[in-house]
């Protein structure tokens, strides 16, 4: 394990986790709510949420950032964990409902007399978190493993899982879906028998998010940094010459794309309980696009930065959704424009680029010594996605 | 009033005070009793009648002690006599109509029309009779049969008839009716002869069904033509929509996510132009199309333009790049209309010569604004051949796409190219929303909902393929109507887009494919 980070590194993860995993809940638990201190309940939500977002975005870092594939239907794969998630909460209702039916109300709504054949077994959590798992990671299985099969890859791939994306949403809406229509799952009660409001579910939900965010890292800086790491890398940047070595490119495509959708299926099932809401809007193709910007902005190919910038844009989100509604699209427009065409790396990039200028500054031998020992894979992660694109590119060109 | 002037006409002489007790009774008495007095006015078929008629229909009928009036405004008459009662009593009440009186009233004052001498209101009051009505109705209407002798008028009386004997007469009636019935090629009668269809008797089942499958076979063929029809009309709103697209994704490889907000701008500038029309030339305003044609066209092209120059030329050869560049333009440019004029939808209005349609069988009606759509992606269509093939521009754009280094190398300022076929597509997506802004609404959103089609439609086609994305574009368009017509709209759109999704796996260079040797593309 202590491969994975150097001593500083671990000093930081261990310092996130003692903010999140002490300071967090000291301040919103312990802490009187009249005391400026004391964390209400919506930053804790804010920042579970923005937890969720960031498992989001280290899934799409791998398989976009490390194996070059852009996923636009990252969206979906988290928006069918959170329906497995609001499957069970909405059991766990049982006769509150509006109607005081054992159906969730929308059924009693639609006038169905028991539950449609998905719901099979939903009332119970183990059930539900393996669906919630399960049905991402079959769909980006099957999906993935035809697509990749018949080399269908960069923009092409991008836009059918954006088609893929579009038709769930669509199916979704549907009221005969069986998933309440456009208004999706809410007003939920209990989660295992807990009162989903009450400030310690939420906080446990929380820690609960924090944990899975620092598993999901833990697990995807060991995948990139062992061999199957490095073939995904060697993938990125020539996948016919890896496949020319004796590699079949198309199963370690499938292999990251399934675990990068099961994560974001995890990630589904802990938001739903935390904003209390799931519709088919959370598939709309914009929340896929908007993943990829967290990437970009962070900085694809470093884990950490997809992070930040999955924080940096939900948190801008927040923010400017209340303070200034109509300028958000604006932000995020030129967010999407500006990171493109300025920040190539991210911001991961602009802080090692930063990193690399003081050391210089501080004096030439010193950062001379200390440039190799910066780890040679970064030329590998960083240098290279417009290098392999350019060729292909002209190949495209004069075809057309 | 016109036409209750000329139905005095028609009647005159014939004009005397109504039945009291009836006009009583139609103030006075309970739901049955009212909807019976109706039919005892309408069989009188009195000028008056209609008055009254309409009078309560609209909320102008009161009553005062024992009398019945109609009161507009200061002014009341009598019922009945048609008097004037020039002092309108103080007490008065107002009757009131229920929606089955009403549903009466509207049969009754259209039997009434059938008498009018003017062809027009015969001919619309044929068609809401035939449209189903009551049978209360059929004594007026065999009356107006017997003096009908137009040829349009007759038939859908005779239909009318057979509706009204279908339902309430004898079993000789009745099978006369179902007979008759199926010799007509109207959906209604459709309906009704499924109906009859189930009933008790067995010798009337028999003879409905016999009726009903000749019916059918009748409208079978308008019910193709009419898929027919709905598949070429989505086609080439598809083709239009997919155009530009087959030039700047096509034809330059440039993922250009702001298509459809490419299109929404040519819909808002054809908003404008409407709104200069409507100030400045209503005369004219029947022809503001001719004028948003062109103007949304420069519109587009000069936005598209101004993106290739100041974020899409910096990003050639990272098409990913360019992806989310693009949709973040998108966004930008969606929040501009919103703030320039709006979030919600604007008022498109459709010219005249767009409105209506041509009725071709009893079951099809072809919309003009549908067939005009047609013929316009027709012309752009053949514009941009023309364009591409024919011009000094199309050799260059067609010599930069093929062999960028070769086409500098004998002088092409490829950069110059690339900005000038950037804004011709985005001006033919200008185009396609001028079309859309006659179809449907027009918002912010409108390109949010084309540019999942579009794409759809050029990589099917195959990229790159001008006659590619014209058959992908008809093939999809029919491939949605066909399934629509068995599954429903959200259904088939799933299927369309899943098939897709299968058909790339199979087939990733589209329907139709370069060949090539090449393993990197």
């Amino acid at each position: 394990m202590t491969r994975l980070y150097g001593a500083r590194g671990w000093l930081a993860i261990g310092a996130a986790a003692l903010v999140l995993f002490v300071v967090f809940p000291l301040l919103s638990l312990k802490v009187p709510q009249g005391s400026p201190l004391h964390l209400s309940q919506y930053w804790v939500t804010l920042a579970g949420k923005i937890m969720c977002y960031a498992i989001v975005a280290i899934a799409m870092d791998l398989v976009w950032g490390y194996c070059g594939i852009l996923s636009l239907g990252h969206g979906l794969f988290f928006a069918l964990g959170g329906y497995g998630m609001g499957m069970y909460l909405m059991r766990q209702i049982g006769r509150e409902g509006q109607y005081q039916s054992e159906l969730p109300d929308f059924m009693v709504f639609l006038d169905w007399k028991e539950f449609p054949w998905q719901w099979w077994n939903t009332d119970h959590f183990w059930w539900a978190m393996l669906l919630a798992v399960a049905v991402p990671g079959l769909l980006a299985f099957v999906f993935g493993y035809f697509a990749f099969r018949s080399r269908v890859k960069g923009v092409y791939f991008s836009i059918i899982t954006q088609a893929l994306t579009f038709a769930a949403m669509l199916l979704f809406f549907r009221n005969n879906t069986g998933f309440g229509g456009n208004n999706g799952f809410t007003d939920f009660k209990r989660i295992l028998g807990f009162s989903i409001t009450t400030p310690e579910t939420r906080m446990a939900l929380f820690a609960v998010t924090g944990a899975v965010l620092f598993g999901t890292l833990l697990l995807a800086r060991w995948i990139v940094t062992s061999k199957l790491g490095r073939v995904l890398t060697a993938i990125r940047d020539a996948e016919t010459r890896v496949a020319f070595c004796g590699y079949d490119t198309v199963h370690y495509k499938v292999a990251v794309f399934t675990l990068s959708a099961v994560i974001c299926g995890i990630a589904g099932a802990l938001y739903v309980p935390q904003v209390g809401i799931i519709n088919p809007g959370e598939m709309s193709p914009a929340n896929s696009i908007e993943i990829a910007i967290w990437v970009a902005l962070g900085g694809r190919g470093t884990l950490v930065g997809p992070i930040i910038g999955a924080g940096v844009v939900n948190g801008a989100k927040s923010f400017f959704t209340q303070a200034f509604p109509e300028y958000w699209l604006y932000f995020l427009g030129l967010l999407f424009i500006l990171a493109t065409l300025f920040l190539p790396k991210g911001i991961a990039g602009l802080a090692q680029q930063w990193r690399e200028r003081q050391a210089r500054a501080h004096g030439g031998a010193e950062a001379d010594a200390r440039e190799p020992s910066a780890s040679p894979r970064k030329t590998v992660e960083q240098g290279t996605p417009r290098r392999h694109e350019a060729p292909a590119m002209d190949a495209a060109r004069s075809r057309a | 009033m016109r036409l209750i002037f000329l139905i005095a006409l028609l009647l005159a002489g014939s004009a005397h005070a109504l039945d009291k007790a009836a006009v009583e009774k139609l103030a006075f008495g309970d739901g049955d009793e009212r909807i019976a007095a109706i039919g005892q006015l309408v069989a009188e078929a009195d000028p008056r009648a209609y008055e009254v008629l309409k009078a309560l229909g609209e909320g102008e009928l009161q009553t005062a002690g024992k009398r019945v009036l109609i009161v507009r405004g200061d002014e009341g008459v009598d019922a009945a006599t048609g008097e004037k009662v020039a002092p309108l009593p103080p007490e008065r009440e107002d009757v009131v109509a229920n929606n089955r009186l009403r549903g009466a009233i509207g049969d009754a004052l259209a039997g009434l029309r059938l008498l009018a001498p003017e062809r027009a209101p015969r001919l619309t009051a044929a068609r809401e009779l035939a449209a189903g009505s009551d049978a209360a109705m059929l004594p007026l209407v065999k009356k107006a049969l017997e003096k009908e002798n137009d040829p349009d008028i007759r038939p859908l009386l005779e239909l009318a008839v057979a509706s009204m004997e279908m339902k309430s007469g004898d079993k000789a009636q009745r099978l006369a009716a179902i007979r008759m019935l199926g010799a007509s090629t109207s959906p209604n009668s459709k309906t009704l002869l499924a109906e009859a269809a189930r009933d008790a008797d067995v010798d009337i089942r028999s003879e409905a069904q016999k009726s009903l499958r000749a019916v059918e076979g009748r409208l079978a063929w308008g019910e193709r033509a009419g898929l027919l029809f709905a598949g070429i009309s989505l086609g080439s709103i598809l083709l239009l929509a997919a155009l530009g697209l087959a030039i700047t994704y096509g034809l330059m490889g440039v993922i250009n996510m702001a298509h459809g907000e490419l299109i929404m701008i040519g819909a808002y500038a054809t908003y404008v132009v409407q709104n200069l029309f409507r100030a400045y030339l209503p005369g004219a305003f029947d022809w503001y199309l001719l004028a948003a044609v062109p103007a949304a066209f420069v519109v587009s092209a000069c936005v598209g333009m101004l993106l290739e120059r100041v974020v899409i030329r910096w990003l050639y050869g990272r098409p990913l790049e360019t992806l989310l560049a693009t949709w973040g333009i998108s966004l930008m440019l969606i929040q501009g209309v919103r703030t320039l004029f709006g979030a919600q939808n604007v008022q498109v209005e459709n010219p005249a010569f767009m409105s209506g349609g041509i009725q071709v069988l009893s079951n099809v009606v072809l919309p003009w604004s549908r067939i005009m759509i047609i013929l316009f992606a027709g012309l752009v269509l053949a514009g941009m051949w023309a364009m591409l093939t024919r011009t000094r521009l199309g050799l260059f754009v067609r010599g930069v796409t093929q062999n960028r280094a070769m086409a500098s190398c004998v002088g092409v300022p490829t950069a110059r190219v690339d900005t000038w076929a950037f804004g011709l597509g985005s001006g033919i997506a200008g185009l396609a929303g001028c079309a859309l802004s006659q179809l449907g609404n027009v918002g912010p959103d409108l390109g949010q909902g084309y540019i999942v089609d579009s794409f759809m439609v050029v990589v099917f086609g195959g990229v790159g393929q001008l006659a590619g994305t014209v058959y992908a574009a008809l093939t999809l368009g029919f491939a949605n109507k066909l399934l629509e017509s068995w599954s429903g709209a959200v259904l088939a759109k799933i299927a369309v887009l899943v098939f897709i999704i299968v058909f790339i796996q199979r087939r990733p260079q589209g329907l139709f494919a370069l060949k090539g040797r090449a393993l990197e593309s």
